[in-house]
């Protein structure tokens, strides 16, 4: 570990067991969702993960509708994702904010940038400028197609690399266009790379040696839907939209309940939930109907069992048809939004949510990491940074940089 | 040790790592083939039946073949095989001594599963005090919903996923090609890593709980949770456009499939402008409020685009916007996915053997580590293939004791 200078950050909450990357340091210089996603979860494991931002070029979550009434401080996506943060403003134009990120870096366990390639050895903080200072870093590079290849200068978002991986094509209904994944399709890529940082890390225990992570968003996409491709290439079927549609099961649907936008998904692959399913619907007739007689044939008769399902759920809530359902075995559960999600019952008792209290925006409901440990929860208290919060402490508790100097530097606008 | 051969000679960062997995369909697989391919030796424990997966088509020649399954073979290279019935106690007792030598047990068969193990976790941990089990289900160990009935497409349902995919005035859309499925056995891989990397400080193991839902709901942290959380409006469906974009950021038709365009700085909308030409409606103020444009009129502003998408072919957008850098790509196919020039200039795909069918291309690396590579060593294993050498060979077991396991109906 490159703890040379083990300074403990203020604002840090006194944890109750030591986390798994306590005394690792992280020097953050993405931005957006993806390249923050994948350092959230390097900060809420414990590691000191330092922000690097500025007004010159603000963080796309601080900006437009991301940020309540445009006021950067504001900004409810930019919380989500920054907990637990260290924010050091710098304007990396300037030569001596680089100069101070090298610094850094120097004495950092861990680099993540989501720069297009060639911008960071244009900065001069590229790995083989770094690992002279620091041999054994670990250098995280993400973007949305690789480093190398016709494509790698092109930019890219969420949308652009899902259709450019096969997963954008598929999502859809059967009669219409493709339709957009929002949100998962960033953070599952920064999660992608929050897995090769801590198996880098945990290679770098063992073996001493640090390298260079490069990560294709587009190719994230094709690995987390491997399948799909490799059975094409088995079979030189291509697959298409099928909308809530099975392979193998029917009646598999998202049906409309009673209620506003109100849904419950159902999904029947046995006999047994089939037969379980007609009775909860007081339809024995189905039951008996030779058209349903098995998995098989359910699944050439999918249009007239959805029909009659559909005529039966949007009678009843989506809860109620939950709790029935489930009582006998068959799988349903409904469509929640995100109101729903935030109240649901099983989420409350499973602790999923938490509360920091953000400077600006008050208290706030927040998730930590989506699994659970025993004995060893992670906290979640801080709010992500506001701009430059912690620029005092790391100037001089972390860098040591006299006062003087950073006066000077503040007034040449390095600190922008 | 397995006497396949190995493709690399590096080592990878978690060779060494002895992995048990005792899982189905998607999420737990996965989450042992996401440590499989950083170089833990993991053995894969079927039902005598065979995964799941098995018979998910489509198949070769339409021919339903357990051993020719796309999703089973995807999600299992890397890994020994072994089939054990765990429902009795003789088994149960065989996946102990396994598990009693791993470093890592992976556990996805829901409790109320018949082939379930019900295995004490904390027991396996006190017989082997730096095991770490991940468990993965629907909805976790604990609440209310723990034994609910739950496919992908409730998982994609009850994470959040579907409310937010699809048309506002139609059914919400559960998530493709079981992402949520994989979205889960992800973040058990990354949990796992976690709890090694923990190990490493305290020698001690511990249990890491997946919820398979949970996994979907924490990943809709980019804009449904927080418009709620904050503005007290929950997220809704927003078709072929983003939410909280600026125009154009959309799905349009182009002369031969589809285009996705995302132009969020100014200077790559006007680099697009650009191309489209002299364009009286831009000088229009009604048409220069890009966030009004998409989230006020979004049918009306996109009709002045479509036309020229419509009379091109996906190639020759892609072509021109490249040129003038602005992202606007086309919506892949997966035959045009695996055909991809800058994939095959990458050397993304991997060719591989595969023992009764010939050469496959796999997909290959999410991520390249140059000193620790992701490795591509062996094909999913047949069912079986490998109980003489992981029960003779790691557990001890004599012939005849493998022979009278087979005759009862254990192995």
């Amino acid at each position: 570990m490159n703890a040379k200078n083990p300074a403990t950050n203020p604002d840090a909450p006194m944890a109750a067991a030591r986390r798994p990357l306590e005394g690792i340091r992280v020097l953050d210089l993405t931005w957006a969702l993806a390249g923050p996603y994948c350092t959230l979860h390097l900060a809420l494991l414990g590691a000191e993960v330092i922000k690097i931002e500025s007004i010159t070029s603000l963080d796309a979550m601080r900006r437009g509708d991301y940020a309540l009434d445009g006021d950067l401080e504001r900004s409810p996506t930019f919380n989500s994702v920054g907990l637990h943060k260290l924010g050091l403003r710098l304007n990396l134009k300037q030569s001596a904010a680089v100069a101070l990120v090298k610094a850094l870096a120097e004495i950092s366990d861990v680099l993540v940038e989501n720069f297009r390639p060639g911008v960071v050895q244009r900065l001069g903080l590229g790995y083989e400028e770094l690992r002279r200072s620091n041999p054994t870093i670990v250098f995280a590079s993400s973007s949305a197609f690789g480093s190398s290849g016709p494509l790698r200068r092109y930019p890219g978002y969420a949308s652009v690399f899902s259709a450019s991986g096969g997963l954008g094509h598929i999502t859809g209904y059967e009669d219409g266009p493709p339709v957009e994944i929002r949100d998962s399709i960033d953070l599952r890529v920064g999660a992608t790379l929050a897995y090769a940082i801590l198996t880098a890390l945990y290679h770098r225990r063992n073996t001493g040696t640090g390298q260079t992570i490069d990560l294709s968003s587009m190719e994230a996409i094709v690995a987390l839907s491997g399948h799909t491709t490799l059975a094409h290439v088995l079979t030189g079927e291509t697959a298409r939209r099928r909308g809530n549609r099975d392979d193998a099961m029917a009646p598999h649907g998202v049906y409309r309940c009673r209620g506003e936008d109100a849904w419950i998904s159902i999904a029947v692959a046995t006999d047994r939930e089939f037969r379980a399913l007609c009775g909860a619907m007081g339809r024995p007739d189905l039951a008996r109907d030779a058209r349903f007689a098995d998995a098989y044939r359910r699944l050439r008769h999918a249009e007239e069992l959805d029909e009659a399902v559909d005529g039966w759920t949007r009678n009843h809530t989506p809860h109620a048809v939950m709790r029935l359902l489930q009582k006998s075995g068959v799988a349903a559960v409904p469509a929640f939004n995100s109101k729903e999600l935030v109240y649901d019952m099983h989420l409350q008792a499973r602790g999923a949510w938490r509360n920091v209290d953000h400077p600006r925006m008050g208290q706030r409901r927040v998730q930590g990491l989506s699994w659970r440990t025993v004995g060893a929860a992670t906290q979640v208290s801080m709010p992500a940074p506001t701009l430059g919060q912690h620029n005092d402490f790391i100037l001089r508790e972390v860098l040591g940089v006299p006062t003087d100097e950073v006066h000077r530097l503040d007034a040449g606008g390095v600190f922008e | 040790m397995s006497s396949d051969p190995v493709a690399g000679v590096t080592p990878g960062p978690l060779d060494g790592i002895r992995v048990v997995e005792y899982g189905g369909d998607v999420s737990g697989p996965f989450c042992g083939r996401t440590l499989a391919d950083l170089g833990a030796d993991v053995v894969k424990v079927e039902p005598l039946d065979g995964d799941p997966a098995r018979h998910h088509g489509p198949f070769p020649g339409d021919r339903p073949d357990g051993e020719h399954s796309g999703l089973y073979l995807f999600l299992n290279a890397n890994k020994l095989g072994v089939t054990l019935d765990v429902t009795g106690a003789c088994g149960r007792q065989v996946l102990k001594q396994l598990v009693a030598q791993a470093d890592v047990f992976i556990d996805s068969y829901p409790s109320s599963s018949p082939t379930a193990p019900g295995l004490d976790y904390a027991a396996l941990i006190d017989d082997n005090p730096g095991l770490i089990v991940t468990s993965l289900s629907p909805f976790g160990l604990t609440g209310p919903y723990r034994d609910y009935a739950c496919y992908d497409i409730n998982v994609s349902a009850a994470g959040g996923m579907s409310y937010g995919t699809g048309f506002p005035d139609r059914e919400p859309l559960s998530l493709p090609l079981r992402q949520s499925s994989y979205l889960a056995g992800f973040a058990a891989a990354l949990a796992s890593a976690m709890a090694l990397l923990a190990r490493g400080e305290t020698g001690k193991g511990q249990v890491v709980e997946v919820s398979e839902t949970e996994v979907s709901a924490v990943l809709l942290n980019g804009y449904h949770l927080p418009t709620y959380i904050y503005k007290g409006v929950p997220g809704r469906r927003w078709g072929n456009r983003m939410s909280l974009g600026l125009f154009p950021n959309c799905v349009l038709p182009a002369s031969d499939g589809h285009i996705c365009i995302d132009t969020p700085q100014l200077e790559q909308y006007q680099r697009f402008l650009q191309l489209l030409g002299d364009q009286p409606w831009s000088e229009n103020p009604r048409y220069r409020n890009r966030r009004a444009m998409t989230e006020e009129y979004p049918e009306e502003s996109e009709a002045l685009i479509a036309p020229w998408f419509r009379e091109r072919t996906k190639a020759d957008i892609f072509e021109l916007c490249r040129q003038n850098r602005v992202p606007c790509v086309p919506v892949k196919t997966i035959d045009e996915v695996v055909n991809e020039p800058h994939l095959r200039q990458r050397g993304y795909w991997q060719e591989r053997q595969q023992p009764g069918i010939g050469e496959l291309t796999y997909p290959g690396p999410p991520y390249r580590f140059p000193r620790s590579p992701w490795r591509l060593a062996r094909p999913a294993p047949r069912l079986g293939q490998h109980n003489g050498e992981v029960y003779c060979g790691r557990l001890g077991f004599s012939p005849g004791e493998l022979t009278r396991l087979h005759q009862a109906g254990v192995v």
